[in-house]
């Protein structure tokens, strides 16, 4: 599964516009295709080499003609049809998530069940591919042409949000979470049931914020303050509090470069020039539902 | 969560205790000076992990070996051929002749709509009918432009940008606010599991439950928002037209 990827970017390595790009595609298909033959030390020097790669000189970008009038022929000749294969993506990725769950061979899943989403989306897309390249019959390396021109112009923002996977865990093994739990319950106000509550709140989103993800924050936070703290010493609901909390976090993915694949990596598909573009948009929202969350779980959660 | 190796309560002194958070230093300051990421990301790690009492070599093994068991992350990207083929056929001009076609369409209604659908269908636990590679740069982002269009005529740049960035952003936080009433999803398995650790059990079904809330508010705040984009566009793109006297 992970060979279709190390093709795609393969084949755009052999086809080089500049020897930065060839290195930094090369390199992330060598960690798909042998990562786990590799021992770990010769894998992180690979990703150190790609990321030196990336940002000494940068990568560049080629001119791509894209004409606009040849699109629009091309739309009027196939009309309606061509959001079959565009379709059949989501579509059938929900279908393989509900099926591929219930198959099993000699009484164990044939898929391991966290990845189920990630495969069916896989395997949905070589679907359509296959439907797309029947329905539209392009020269044979077109699929390969078009995904380099497109993740060139995403360049390394399309490895950004697994860099971060792997920032994650290193805050995990450096025990970053629980120095900030200490920090937190140290300097903050937690006197009254509302400043806990608050506390708690804004604290998920700004752990997520830094962790770029609200189930790194969750644990922690949790931890630290929401169980001893809301739960034990204010007798306040757990079902309720997790639930809300985890919500907060969800304010802070929205206000993070730190969530690549949420915030930076759709600006880098719509080009947009402002890096940020998509966070300024949701930041409003973000700030008033925060808001929200802690006046309602401030509300449901001492009903008792 | 491990503590820190060189951590022992009450005998290091504070300031090798809150070392660690040198990484979130590192990243702040990197992201605020604009660096380039990948770079920041990858000397935030090395610094915390060194800072943590690992030596150089098994800092960078870790890192390593965390970069390789992520891999599954960038699976998304193998749907780029299937877009990038269609795209090229004129998958986005016939998103965009789709909406023209319709001549009540504005960008608000176009934006509302897919709001309303993914955040419903996220939380049937349909959480796949979206996301930014496969529906909003080759279908929604150009069915909102296009609406805008219909209604103004030929777009500034900004706008178009300002347009598209809050596709991505309605994609967003539907799912967010969404996923989360449907009781299979990973956030309500992870916390069931942590509670369990802790000798708390709770039911999915009231994690969901507790999850509505914030839901309808999520919902009423983010649609009024996408209400008053029509205006702001309007007043965006009339203040264009005006030149100054």
């Amino acid at each position: 599964m992970a060979a279709g990827v190390a093709v795609v970017n393969a084949r755009d390595a052999t086809n080089p516009r500049r020897f930065n790009n060839t290195a930094f595609w090369g390199i992330y298909a060598v960690t798909f295709l042998v990562g786990s033959y590799l021992s770990d030390l010769a894998s992180g020097f690979l990703v150190i080499a790609m990321v030196l790669v990336a940002s000494i000189r940068g990568l560049g970008q080629g001119v791509v003609k894209v004409s606009r009038d040849e699109e629009a022929a091309s739309a009027r000749r196939w009309g309606n049809k061509l959001f079959i294969p565009a379709l059949t993506i989501p579509v059938l990725t929900v279908l393989g998530t509900f099926t591929l769950k219930r198959i099993e061979v000699g009484g164990s899943p044939l898929v391991d069940v966290r990845q189920v989403t990630v495969i069916s989306l896989a395997i949905a897309t070589l679907i359509a591919l296959a439907i797309g390249m029947a329905m539209l019959r392009p020269p044979l390396l077109a699929p390969i042409r078009e995904a380099r021109r497109l993740l060139d112009a995403i360049g390394w923002a399309a490895v950004l949000p697994q860099m971060l996977a792997a920032l994650g865990a290193l805050f995990a093994i450096a025990g970053v979470g629980t120095v900030v739990s200490e920090l937190a319950t140290q300097w903050l106000p937690l006197g009254s049931p509302f400043a806990v509550v608050t506390t708690y709140a804004i604290g998920m989103a700004v752990f997520t914020m830094i962790m770029g993800n609200a189930f790194a924050a969750f644990p922690v936070m949790t931890a630290g303050i929401g169980l001893p703290l809301i739960v034990q010493k204010f007798g306040g609901d757990p079902t309720i509090m997790a639930a809300i909390g985890m919500l907060a976090g969800f304010c802070g993915t929205l206000m993070t470069p730190m969530a690549a694949n949420f915030n930076i990596v759709p600006v880098a598909l719509l080009e947009l020039p402002d890096e940020n573009a998509v966070i300024k948009v949701q930041i409003p929202t973000a700030l008033l539902l925060l808001g929200c969350n802690i006046l309602l779980m401030n509300f449901f959660v001492f009903r008792n | 969560m491990d503590l820190p190796s060189g951590y022992v309560a009450g005998i290091t002194p504070y300031a090798d205790f809150v070392l660690p958070l040198i990484g979130i230093v590192v990243v702040v300051v990197g992201f605020v000076l604009r660096v380039n990421p990948l770079l920041v990301v990858t000397v935030a790690g090395l610094a915390t992990g060194v800072a943590s009492g690992l030596n150089l070599l098994e800092v960078i093994a870790a890192f390593g070996k965390a970069f390789i068991t992520s891999r599954y992350v960038g699976i998304v990207w193998l749907v780029l051929p299937v877009i990038g083929l269609l795209e090229h056929a004129g998958l986005r001009e016939r998103a965009r002749a789709v909406i023209s076609g319709f001549r009540a369409a504005t960008t608000s209604k176009v934006l509302l709509a897919y709001f309303a659908v993914r955040q419903v269908t996220s939380a049937l636990g349909l959480t796949s009918l979206g996301g930014h590679a496969q529906m909003v740069r080759p279908l929604i982002a150009p069915m909102a432009e296009a609406a805008a269009e219909n209604t103004y005529g030929d777009l500034p740049q900004n706008t178009r940008y300002r347009i598209r960035a809050h596709c991505s952003a309605a994609d967003n936080i539907a799912l967010f606010f969404g996923e989360d009433i449907f009781i299979a999803i990973g956030s309500i398995l992870l916390i069931r599991g942590f509670l369990d650790q802790n000798g708390i059990q709770v039911e999915p079904a009231q994690l969901a439950i507790w999850a509505i809330p914030t839901a309808i508010c999520a919902f009423v705040i983010h649609c009024t928002r996408l209400f008053l984009l029509e205006r702001s566009l309007r007043a965006e793109i009339s203040a264009r037209e005006t030149p100054n006297p």
